[in-house]
């Protein structure tokens, strides 16, 4: 029986790591194709796709593509510009929907139940719905800039950034997760005295390290990913992010292995954060049920 | 320090009245326990006293000062919460800091103060460690050092022990009464375990359905229970019931019997019975003995002996059906099937018009 019992076990083992191990090769193919076709010639990166080449560091490798991108656009200045809109939007959503949660799920309000159901239904709306009321809209807004007030957001950083700070999904995922802190925490701390302010602060956020991770990753992506948005937006170089400036490497003569290098180059911010994130990331997916 | 009064006190969720009218009286220094079965609002009403539930009706006095709108902090409260409610994130220290910190009291006075509760819980030695390094008696210790330090008037205790295993409880139940003795703080104890309330309280306050049953010395209920809830509920092992027909009334006292009980004169405290109506006859298990030859006022068959080592309970059954239990000296023999006589003190027996 026990014997038995254990040969299905191992069995199961070995199956389930098969199947883990073809998701993890179907998911990590595409980025090996790209990193390894950014070190090839344009011509030998279209023969290999035909063949298990494409995957290999074989024929002429060179760093010639990167010369080559860096030479054709401001790389530098985009993966400033996203990295710097992706952060800040990312710190601010974590803050204001952390804060709007908490009054959610703490306090008191009229009209509260139904103001978050309305917060929630926003997740169902299509960005492109809105993507042109909303140009309308910021174009007339006035801005405090260094020149005095402006009217219109357009060409900026923080017309990237404001429309981006409240999401639904990120009050959400904090709602979700301060109604499963125990509330005799909270009641403890009314007791002793603290302000709901001084709650939030010293005890309800450092409570929250796997929501705060989960919900900065996926901001993280969404930012990081604008292309709609600041194609409308931004005329300027400026101001450009990382997908807007692949427009670059589209006129004129293209090169696959340039794009390649290009992308390989602003995918590295992403990695980086992910391999930061990731041990949170997993405990909080675990732990909420929530997928990404 | 401090009395503490609850005048006509309700509470109400929607449409649900969950407490319904409560009288309760708590003098300064006192230990008073309130205890009744799961559900039956004494969570509810410690919580309106601690100021986390609104009072729907009545008046809440805490040293002459009407409190019912008050925050909780503002009451001279403390709690200690059933899941100890400590902040996984902070060390011990920080913990029954917590309260001091946040009040930004000078770092000199908030280190005595934290030294002296870790002192009299005897936790110096565990101030560095996280919760998630505690034991759940030491969790316990922390929650209640946090509470020592603000130097409340009244503690509040909502059914502190019930996470811990047995043994631990009754250690960590002489401490909670070791700490009352030593700080000699009005203290409200929530519990469902009678032992605890017995064992604790200077006062009980029995509820039932969001009222209070009886409220007097541990004792006082223990012998003059006010109704067949009380006396059913305080007292281990329960106090045997036995359905009876009331013969005579007299002043004091009233005659009853039944099929399984010869004719018994009882005392009455007052209580009305009308001739001839079905009527509770109450037994502790204590008081119920095997009679000497031809002495039994009612026969009962052993079913059952267990022995506890200070005592035997012994289960009966009785001839309208009802099974007894009779706790008797721990050396005494009996074989399950024996058909025996018992008897009892009558001046010890209590009647009550209510039938269960
Ligand atoms: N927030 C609430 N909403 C509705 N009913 C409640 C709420 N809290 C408690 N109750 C009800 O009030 C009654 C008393 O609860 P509680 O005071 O917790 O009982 P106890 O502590 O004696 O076990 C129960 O019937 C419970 O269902
Ligand atoms: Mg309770």
């Amino acid at each position: 029986m026990a014997a038995i019992n254990q040969d299905n076990r191992g069995l199961r083992l070995i199956v389930r790591y098969a199947v883990l191990t073809l998701i993890a090769i179907i998911f990590i193919f595409p980025v090996l194709f790209m990193v390894m076709s950014s070190f090839k010639p344009n011509l030998q990166l279209l023969r290999d796709t035909s063949s298990l080449r494409a995957f290999l560091p074989v024929g002429d490798i060179s760093l010639d593509n990167y010369y080559d991108a860096f030479r054709r656009a401001p790389i530098g200045l985009f993966v400033f510009n996203s990295v710097l809109v992706t952060g800040v939007t990312v710190l601010l959503s974590l803050f204001f929907c952390s804060l709007a949660a908490f009054s959610f799920v703490y306090l008191n309000w009229k009209g509260r139940d139904l103001a978050l159901t309305i917060i929630i239904a926003t997740l169902i709306i299509p960005f492109e719905t809105i993507a042109i009321p909303l140009l309308l809209f910021v174009s007339k807004l006035p801005w405090i800039g260094l020149e005095g007030i402006e009217i219109g957001w357009l060409d900026s950083y923080h017309v990237q950034i404001i429309p981006w700070i409240a999401d639904g999904l990120t009050v959400f995922l904090f709602v979700q997760y301060f109604k499963d802190l125990p509330g005799e925490l909270i009641e403890a701390c009314r007791v002793e005295g603290a302000s709901w302010w001084q709650i939030y602060v010293k005890v309800v956020m450092p409570l929250s390290g796997p929501v705060i991770a989960t919900a900065a990753i996926l901001k993280f992506l969404v930012m990081y990913n604008q292309y709609l948005w600041p194609l409308i937006v931004v005329q300027q170089e400026t101001y450009r992010p990382v997908l807007v400036g692949l427009q670059y490497f589209f006129q004129l003569n293209i090169t696959w292995g340039e794009i390649m290098a290009y992308l390989t180059i602003v995918t590295i911010p992403v990695l980086a954060i992910y391999l930061v994130l990731q041990r949170a990331f997993i405990a909080s997916i675990a732990s909420t049920g929530v997928k990404g | 320090m401090a009395n503490v009064k609850l005048r006509g006190i309700r509470k109400s969720y929607g449409k649900t009245e969950v407490i319904k009218g409560v009288d309760i009286d708590i003098k300064d220094g006192e230990f008073v326990v309130f205890v009744g079965p799961s559900g039956c609002g004494k969570s509810t009403l410690l919580r309106m006293i601690a100021g986390l539930e609104d009072i729907t009706d009545g008046t809440l006095e805490i040293d002459g000062t009407r409190v019912n709108d008050l925050e909780p902090s503002k009451r001279g409260i403390a709690m200690v919460f059933q899941t100890y409610a400590i902040f996984p994130h902070m060390t011990v220290r920080e913990n029954v800091a917590f309260g001091l910190t946040i009040n930004k009291m000078k770092k000199a006075e908030k280190d005595a103060k934290v030294d002296d509760a870790a002192r009299i819980l005897q936790m110096e030695h565990l101030m560095d460690r996280r919760p998630s390094e505690l034991s759940g008696g030491q969790r316990q210790r922390v929650a209640i050092g946090r509470a020592i330090v603000r130097d409340p008037k009244v503690f509040l205790f909502d059914e502190p022990l019930s996470n811990l295993d047995a043994a631990l409880r009754m250690d960590m139940r002489m401490e909670i009464g070791k700490l009352h003795q030593d700080l000699g703080a009005s203290m409200i104890y929530v519990t469902h375990d009678q032992v605890e309330a017995m064992t604790l309280a200077d006062k009980i306050v029995v509820l039932k359905d969001g009222l209070v049953m009886q409220a007097g010395a541990p004792m006082e209920l223990y012998h003059e229970p006010a109704n067949l809830f009380v006396a059913g509920f305080l007292g281990a092992p329960s106090m045997n019931f036995l359905k009876v027909t009331v013969d005579e009334i007299g002043g004091d006292w009233v005659q009853v019997s039944s099929d399984a009980l010869a004719s018994v004169k009882v005392p009455n405290k007052g209580r009305a019975f009308t001739f001839g109506q079905t009527a509770t006859l109450g037994i502790r298990p204590q008081y119920l003995t095997a009679a000497p030859d031809g002495q039994g006022m009612l026969n009962g068959k052993v079913i059952l002996t267990e022995r506890l080592g200070s005592e035997t309970v012994v289960n009966l059954a009785v001839a309208d059906g009802t099974t007894l239990i009779a706790a008797i000296a721990e050396d005494a023999v009996l074989v399950p099937g024996d058909d025996m006589a018992w008897t009892f003190d009558p001046a010890v027996a209590h009647a009550f018009p209510e039938v269960s």
